[in-house]
């Protein structure tokens, strides 16, 4: 809540309202600066102290069209989180019908049509640089939306917060409640309410295992004891965090833990949306009344503490920007009602920028929405991200699903016959990335005169060119021994890969041979 | 240190320092993180007392459950072994002729052996099994086998070793050294003679003489060896204690006889049959001809 940042924001602040103070009669420069000092008491009533105890934020319900948009997006990511695993998606007989999938036990990563290997990890890093550069891309442009919407402690805090409304009633029943001594009928209440916290937070943590194993078969042998331990466990620790961070840490996750915050405060400037409270209107604060005997000396805040009170996060928007503030903009909901409640214009507290604050305090025209969006920075972070998800796609779209890795033996290099040949040996592994069984050959190229027999035939079948049948969706490792004539000398050679179906993928790996007639 | 104020816009007091104008906010803990705190000492101090933790003199505490790091190693080992069980009671019953047959269980048999081999044969053969031509370990790789390289042969040698005393099957054989009995232009003629079968040399008739009286009767006539006394193949490109003449000539006057331990009564019949299994999987093996009869072999355990 105390960041350096935050100086930096205030006295840019200040300086605007110094900067307009000429021009506008309800804010002077000593207002604008000494309001901390002013209006709040120190948030640390005890300096020194080793701790500082939670004040539990009792938010208040309000509603308005943030609040809506906040209820959509909810709903949406509520929706996808628990649909998901049970999607169904037909890849043939011998890959899992599960849209999306991680299977571990098997190393297979199913997403709708696409299948990734392990070996194909980087496909998942370049969707997490991805996340991340798209975290920069929606931060420069609407500042912390991700805090205030999208975010699943955002989410399920908001969740937790609608549980605590329905069976303790608004913000001042829950106050009450709270204050009132321990008896029987308070310990029945929290009981209840404890028990829904337990099964929100035994579905969140359902559901997630369910992203694991094929979600049916799974939820069936859950309940009848038969799962693995692995998802007992993963079940019942998501369950205790979700209850503990949604149900009780709530904001301090946003405020202590989360490493977010102070990332975006470095990447917050004078062009982000920020959820601002536009002090050089409303300063100096006054009451209705006060207002009416002198209207030039108050601006449009009332204080009537709706912005704090309906805040998730129990922070005071007119502090200005903070940590605390995950932009979720139910204040300007609270102050845009209460705006129209006593006619004045909304927008008191608004999603504006820095910069968007200083040309309104001094007149000027309003920017439009589309540039405050399509700043250079955006642009750039927008470009960067559709850049590495089109190279993706490309990649995607032209991998080969078939493979081969050569490995060759280095213990011993080489292996002299009693016949003067020389013998080699390899570990091929070839890889079937198609849902079925397929055929393939293995061919030895610029080794003249080689032949190659693997563990299942002798050396009286061995030949230049072997046919494989590969299971489908896995990896066969052979161990091939090349044979050349007396006489060859150590050289680069190739095996070949060739999928025996209309597909003819192919592949060509390089690999040495190796001759004792070097030595 | 002395530098402590009250920060103006936060209300919270500074720790004193200051770097180039920046100074660092006293920002009380929050009350959870404490007890956070006050939990890892607990857990620790239990933690110490469960497990072995406190050094001491000699030892350290022992811990009330009793863990050790050895004990879940042999517990670990004891899993694998019982995890192991089936497969080697399958291995047990199955003639090594069959093996073939039953290409899963032969994959797990070639395993087990490779882990066998580094343990009891890499010491000599080298654990790539490549042998040693300086130390006359024999290659067992490649397709010269001095005694036979069928799966069975591999596993009656296995079983019985080389030349050793006190084992009635044990391979044995004894080349007479000819060191006084030929002179060195003798040697010499011989050693050309014998390079000659695999095409490294010139014929000459003295070698050849030398050799059809003297080497034939083990060797054979076209120096093509002889497995029932374990006589080196003398007309391939392999050659078990090196293939120049002067190593030839020496290995005719004092000739060095290779031995391996009898396995029967150091290793069970099964962890054999792997090694033998994976011997013969290493490239060289040769086909077994003659099919044999479902012997009634006892399912031997290791303890």
């Amino acid at each position: 809540m105390s960041d350096p940042d935050e100086f930096s924001l205030n006295e840019t602040k200040a300086d605007t309202a110094a900067a307009t103070a000429g021009s506008s009669a309800t804010a002077a420069p000593e207002a604008a600066t000494q309001r901390h000092t002013a209006h709040e008491p120190s948030r640390i009533p005890l300096p020194g102290k080793l701790y500082e105890s939670r004040k539990t934020v009792h938010n208040k319900r309000i509603d308005g069209p943030f609040r809506r948009f906040k209820w959509l997006v909810m709903a949406i990511t509520l929706a996808i989180y628990y649909v998901t695993p049970w999607l169904r998606w037909d890849r043939g007989p011998y890959a899992p019908d599960q849209a999306v999938l991680i299977d571990l036990a098997h190393r297979r990563f199913y997403m709708f049509s696409i299948e990734i290997w392990p070996q194909e990890f980087y496909f998942v890093a370049g969707l997490l640089i991805m996340a991340g550069i798209g975290l920069f891309l929606v931060t420069s442009a609407v500042g912390r939306a991700w805090c205030g919407y999208a975010c699943p402690q955002t989410v399920w805090t908001d969740l937790f917060q609608h549980v605590d409304r329905f069976f303790d009633g608004d913000r001042n029943a829950r106050m009450r409640l709270d204050a009132v001594p321990w008896g029987v009928n308070k310990v029945l209440q929290r009981t209840v309410k404890w028990s829904i916290y337990l099964v929100i937070g035994f579905w969140t943590g359902g559901a997630w295992i369910m992203y694991f194993a094929d979600a049916p078969t799974l939820v069936h042998d859950f309940w009848r004891g038969e799962a693995a331990p692995a998802a007992y466990i993963t079940a019942a620790f998501l369950t205790l965090a979700t209850v503990a961070l949604g149900g009780f840490m709530r904001e301090q996750v946003c405020i202590y833990m989360c490493p977010w915050p102070r990332i975006q405060s470095a990447m917050l400037d004078e062009r982000s949306l920020l959820v601002t409270y536009k002090d050089w209107r409303g300063e100096p604060r006054g009451s209705l009344k006060k207002a009416e005997r002198e209207p030039d000396k108050v601006g449009d805040c009332i204080d009537c503490m709706q912005c704090v009170q309906v805040c998730p996060t129990g922070i005071d928007i007119r502090e200005g920007p903070q940590i605390g503030c995950i932009t979720c903009a139910l204040c300007i909901d609270a102050c845009d009602k209460v705006m129209a409640e006593i006619g004045r214009p909304r927008g008191l507290i608004d999603y504006a920028t820095l910069e968007d604050c200083r040309a309104e305090a001094a007149g000027l025209p309003p920017k439009p929405v589309w540039k405050t969006l399509l700043h250079p920075r955006t642009i750039a972070y927008f470009l960067i991200w559709g850049s590495i998800g089109l190279v993706m796609l490309f990649a995607l779209g032209n991998r080969s699903h078939t493979g081969l890795t050569v490995a060759p033996d280095r213990n011993p290099p080489f292996m002299l016959m009693s016949d003067g040949s020389v013998r080699n040996a390899y570990t091929l592994r070839l890889r079937n990335m198609e849902s079925r069984p397929r055929k393939m050959e293995i061919a030895v190229e610029g080794l003249p005169g080689a032949a190659m027999w693997d563990e299942t035939i002798g050396r009286a079948q061995a030949a230049p060119k072997l046919v494989f049948e590969v299971p489908a969706d896995q990896l066969l490792a052979v161990r091939a021994y090349v044979v050349a004539p007396a006489g060859t000398a150590t050289k680069d050679f190739n095996f070949r890969i060739t999928s025996l179906d209309e597909q003819r993928e192919s592949e060509e790996v390089g690999t040495k041979f190796t001759s004792p007639e070097d030595e | 240190m002395a530098n402590k104020h009250v920060d103006q816009p936060t209300g919270t007091e500074t720790v004193g320092h200051e770097w180039d104008g920046i100074e660092e906010l006293d920002t009380p803990l929050p009350r959870w993180w404490l007890w956070t705190f006050y939990l890892c000492i607990a857990f620790a101090l239990g933690y110490s007392v469960v497990y072995p933790a406190w050094p001491m003199l000699n030892s350290g505490t022992q811990g009330l459950l009793g863990w050790t790091s050895r004990g879940q190693l042999a517990k670990d080992m004891s899993v694998s072994d019982q995890a192991h069980t089936s497969m080697r009671e399958l291995l047990a019953r199955i003639p090594i002729e069959r093996l073939a047959d039953n290409s899963a269980l032969m994959k797990q048999a070639v395993a087990g052996g490779h882990a066998a081999f580094k343990v009891n044969c890499s010491q000599c053969h080298g654990s790539g099994a490549a042998g040693s031509q300086t130390l006359g370990y024999p290659n067992l790789n490649d397709d010269d086998w001095l005694w036979g390289g069928d799966i069975k042969t591999i596993e009656v040698t296995l079983t019985h070793g080389i030349r050793q005393h006190g084992d009635d099957k044990t391979r044995s054989s004894a080349m007479p050294p000819f060191e006084g009995v030929f002179n060195p232009g003798q040697i010499a003629a011989l050693s050309a003679h014998i390079l000659s079968l695999s095409g490294k040399a010139k014929p000459n008739s003295e070698g050849a003489a030398l050799f059809a009286q003297n080497c034939i009767s083990c060797h054979g006539i076209n120096g093509e060896g002889g497995r029932n006394v374990g006589a080196p193949r003398l007309n391939d490109a392999i050659w078990l204690y090196g293939g120049t003449s002067a190593e030839i000539g020496r290995q005719i006057q004092r000739p060095r006889m290779g031995v391996m331990p009898s396995w029967g009564g150091r290793l069970d019949p099964v962890t054999i049959k792997m090694l033998a299994a994976y011997v013969h999987s290493l490239g060289g093996g040769e086909d077994f001809v003659e099919v044999a009869k479902d012997p009634a072999v006892p399912v031997h355990v290791r303890p």
